[in-house]
């Protein structure tokens, strides 16, 4: 008796599905798990202590965890609007270079070669209000003469961490936007322009239905990898001073790992993933109707 | 006629704004990293001076040599963190590439049901934010006794390169006809060797560009690492920047020079593959 033979495609996912099991799944049943209990890093026995919904409801309930929640929120659509936005300014503007264009597109991939930890204490240094490039320049300039606390006044820190985001990030949008840029066929805009169309409605009506898909996938991989900005937060503020930069993540890590209480920081950990997922399958969903729209569907 | 010149004027003076717009723009992009490179040959005195010193007087290497100097004296193991990099990185990397073909290739190649319901599921294990699953992973790794090692390390990283290889690989096993294949399995070939000798040549480069993202991932990751290593058996070089920060004060000299360190590799490769990696993500993205 033979065993029923596997079909090949799934042969061939197999590892991947063994891996990410082992790596990512088993671990999250397991955060599940000690969501429900009031698991203690310091105290493994009450990983068996069953409290219910008890975790999620502290956690709907406390103002702290709402205000990271909305500041992380408000973030991200901050963040990936403007990036998207200065990302499509910036592949035009290279798109119009023809000399010199392959060293300029090479000069746009500088900032993805960085870590997001090592963007983090660069606009650190950067933003830092005693020896700060920001703060010596704008003083040298006489535009002010004291120190702007920068990363310490939370609304300051906010911008200087949006910053600091869209630094390390607007250069995969104009990347993969300028590749669209490069896929979208002359015809098509000759023959507006023969028809009498501006340059703006000429974008408006070809170039862009067209290089939508592309914008959608720069959205669909940076949703992917939102969290990327913790590195950041957490280097250039770590949430505070005083909890006014905390994003839901710094306040998960400081739960978990500096009160040691994980079952809680799991429950919150959750509400973060579904977050994530969310924009996700959001901007999966946006790439699937751009790309139906140019018959490059199915 | 004199419209004429208008336009002319208008034209010209548009394309002056535009190659202002794009210098500005590119000098935003490189002066915060050229900084660090100018910072880590400058001696601390300097980096502190106030009112501040713009054009640097004197140039020195001080901070490299204390980093791979003596423990006692400013020093980190750098080099240790250096060939733990490497070695998490490449090991993880040459896995998730090969387990990323296997699944690139079905995803590329064979039509079964739920295939972008999968695919969406893959991609959503990827979406896990790396503290969230830092939690349980530590838990996990603590009891298993993987904490601290270089294999806790390599699995994760696999794993979390895995999604990004299968959509990479899939776009670029996509644009290798089919054709090709069965022509050389008409030929004699198996399956196996058809892969091998037809299709793998053909998409090779785009394979190599997505394992240097692989790549690139692994050397950079920070949120996972920092707490799955401990000390400097498997500390890796971005938890090593960490050395130079105290309570108070940051060396910020010495991190400079350490962040140069890190960004040299990354530099070479990418500037090795930015042509395959942009055509691999918008391929398969668009087309898939």
């Amino acid at each position: 008796m033979t065993r029923p033979r596997l079909p090949a495609w799934f042969v061939l996912l197999l590892p991947a599905f063994i891996v990410l099991a082992a790596v990512v799944l088993i671990p999250l049943l397991l955060s599940l798990y000690s969501s429900f209990t009031s698991y203690r890093l310091t105290r493994p026995e009450t990983l068996y202590n069953w409290i219910g919904t008890f975790n999620y409801e502290k956690a709907v309930q406390s103002a702290h965890f709402w205000s990271a929640f909305g500041r992380t929120v408000l973030l991200l659509t901050i963040a990936l609007n403007l990036e998207m936005l200065l990302g499509l300014g910036l592949a035009l503007l290279v798109n119009q270079v023809t000399y010199g264009q392959r060293l300029l597109r090479t000069i746009m991939m500088f900032p993805m070669m960085f870590s997001p930890l090592l963007v983090g204490f660069q606009f650190k240094f950067i933003f830092n209000d005693n020896v700060g490039l920001v703060n010596n320049a704008l003083q040298s300039l006489g535009l002010t003469n004291v120190a702007i606390p920068w990363l310490v006044d939370g609304q300051l820190a906010f911008i200087s961490i949006l910053v600091a985001e869209m630094w390390s990030s607007t250069s995969v949008f104009a990347i993969l936007i300028l590749a669209g840029l490069f896929a979208v066929p002359r015809d098509p805009i000759e023959a507006a322009k023969v028809d009498g169309c501006t340059p703006w409605q000429s974008f408006r009506h070809i170039t862009l239905p067209y290089i939508m898909p592309f914008i959608y996938i720069a959205l669909a991989i940076r949703s992917l990898d939102v969290a990327r900005a913790y590195d950041i937060v957490q280097i250039m503020t770590n949430g505070g001073p005083a909890r006014r930069t905390e994003l839901i993540w710094t306040l998960i890590g400081r739960t978990g790992y500096v009160d040691a209480k994980m079952g809680y920081a799991n429950a919150m950990g959750y509400i973060s993933i579904f977050l994530a997922i969310a924009f996700t399958i959001y901007f999966f969903r946006k790439l699937n109707a751009a790309r139906a729209e140019l018959g490059m569907g199915g | 006629m004199n419209d004429a010149r208008l336009h002319r004027l208008r034209a010209r003076s548009l394309k002056l704004l535009q190659l202002a717009a794009l210098f500005i723009a590119m000098s935003i992009i490189c002066l915060p990293g050229l900084w660090v490179v100018l910072n880590s040959f400058r001696p601390t005195v300097e980096i502190m001076a106030k009112p501040p010193v713009w054009i640097p007087q004197e140039l020195n290497l001080d901070h490299y040599r204390a980093m791979f100097g003596d423990l006692g004296e400013g020093g980190v193991p750098v080099m240790r963190y250096f060939t733990n990099s490497l070695i998490i990185s490449v090991t993880s990397t040459v896995i998730a590439i090969l387990v990323g073909m296997a699944g690139g290739y079905a995803f590329a190649r064979y039509q079964f049901k739920g295939k972008a319901a999968i695919f969406i599921g893959l991609m959503l294990t990827r979406a896990v934010p790396g503290v969230a699953l830092s939690l349980p992973l530590f838990i996990v790794m603590a009891r298993t006794g993987l904490i601290d090692t270089h294999i806790g390390l390599i699995l994760v990283y696999v794993s979390l390169n895995v999604p990004f290889t299968i959509w990479l690989i899939d776009g670029f096993f996509r644009q290798v006809p089919v054709e090709l294949a069965e022509a050389a399995e008409i030929d004699g070939c198996t399956r196996w060797q058809a892969f091998w000798k037809v299709e793998f040549p053909v998409a090779r480069a785009g394979v190599a560009s997505a394992g240097i993202f692989a790549f690139l991932t692994s050397w950079n990751e920070y949120a996972l690492a920092s707490q799955l290593t401990r000390s400097t058996f498997s500390k890796t070089m971005p938890v090593g920047l960490r050395d130079f920060t105290s309570e108070f004060t940051i060396n910020w000299g010495g991190m400079c020079a350490l962040a140069v360190l890190m960004i040299i590799p990354a530099l070479i490769l990418t500037f090795l593959v930015q042509k395959h990696l942009i055509a691999g993500l918008t391929f398969g993205g668009v087309k898939g």
